[in-house]
């Protein structure tokens, strides 16, 4: 998107931290993406491998513009549960940045409900 | 940014998500309800379930996994510049607790649609046990008037529906928007409520707590 302070605030999205905290294990937690994680394509965006697949390269190119991985796999008629795997993948290759969707906490803080009102009643 | 898709993007200033459930039986409203307010046509998608025992955060417990592919709509509210919300609608019965137990996880509540013509109640029955037994979840009741429902009093139908007195019970048309907002807005200012109250009891233990009640054999 064109909002250039993109950039550097979403590298300091939480949402990355555990990429970061989980590099050296033997397998990223696929876990810190869920149905509503919001996607974007880094920008600028490295090119992906010549081995990249298919779905792959239909995910990046969906994610030209922020959505929610639910979204992605909606649009692309693919199953959530492949998307999460492609997008999981980009997200460590850095091709695709994610931003904190739904806490995963059981219970959402109070302002966060609080500003969910404020903007209903906006509505 | 002219056409198609490019107008279904958030914008880029979107850092956070919050989802609202709505489940219901069959036929119920749902779709139209996530329609009659979603900023984007509602989408449909299916999810895969992949059950392993809970508080495992690790995937090395395979072994007892057993997977559920569930259809869902879903629909989206930009509420400002920095948040979207999501709605997830969802089958109620039984067999899809799996899908909407790991969908609510994180969410800021559940709406529960009803019908209450004759023979359709009974449908709701379980999603109210799953919800008050299965997880800590603020959720309301919305009744859906279709036009032979018979209008009955809220607490002909919370005791119908044998609901705690606190449980919001409401009026909803699920073709239109505004009535479908205030259902959002009271399911949201009920989950404000309930985090502004008593402190609630601690979150249950991720594993099964040791058998300190094991049934003690009472001899007379
Ligand atoms: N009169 C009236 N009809 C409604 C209302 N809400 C839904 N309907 C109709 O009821 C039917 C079912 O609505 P849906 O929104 O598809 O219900 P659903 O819960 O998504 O159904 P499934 O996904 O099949 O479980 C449709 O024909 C709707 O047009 C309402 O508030 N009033
Ligand atoms: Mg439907």
């Amino acid at each position: 998107m064109t909002s250039p302070d993109d950039p550097g605030r979403t590298y300091r999205d939480t949402a990355l931290r555990p990429y970061v905290l989980t590099k050296g294990r033997a397998r990223p937690s696929r876990n810190t993406i869920s149905i509503d994680t919001l996607l974007i394509a880094t920008d600028p965006a490295p090119s992906l491998p010549i081995s990249a697949g298919r779905q792959e390269r239909a995910l990046l190119a969906m994610c030209r513009g922020l959505l929610s991985l639910v979204e992605a796999a909606a649009r692309l008629e693919l199953p959530v549960s492949v998307v999460r795997v492609l997008a999981s993948d980009l997200v460590d290759s850095g091709h695709l940045t994610a931003r904190a969707g739904s806490p995963q906490s059981p219970q959402l803080s109070r302002d966060l409900l609080q500003e969910v009102l404020n903007g209903l009643r906006a509505l | 940014m002219a056409s198609g898709l490019s107008d279904q993007y958030l914008p880029g200033t979107v850092t956070k998500s919050v989802k609202i459930l709505v489940v219901g039986s069959f036929g119920v409203g749902k779709t139209t309800l996530i329609g009659a307010v979603s900023e984007i046509s509602p989408l449909r998608t299916e999810e895969t379930l992949t059950q392993v025992s809970e508080g495992v955060d690790d995937l090395t417990g395979l072994a007892e996994k057993r997977t559920t592919t569930v259809a869902m709509d879903f629909g989206r509210i930009t509420l400002n510049e920095s948040l979207a919300l999501y709605l997830f609608g969802t089958p109620g019965q039984r067999r899809f607790w799996d899908l909407w137990e790991g969908l609510a996880e994180g969410a800021a509540g559940v709406l529960v649609l009803v019908d209450t013509r004759p023979g359709r109640l009974e449908g709701s029955f379980e999603v109210f046990d799953q919800l008050e037994i299965g997880t800590q979840m603020p959720f309301v009741v919305a009744v859906n008037h279709f036009p032979d429902t018979v209008r009955h009093s809220v607490e002909e139908l919370r005791t119908a529906l044998d609901l705690l007195p606190e449980t919001p019970i409401v009026d909803c048309d699920a073709r239109d928007r505004a009535s479908v907002l205030k259902v959002l807005t009271t399911l949201v200012e009920y989950a404000v409520d309930l985090a502004d109250g008593p402190a609630p009891a601690p979150a249950p233990a991720p594993a099964p707590a040791p058998n300190i009640l094991a049934p003690q054999e009472v001899v007379s």
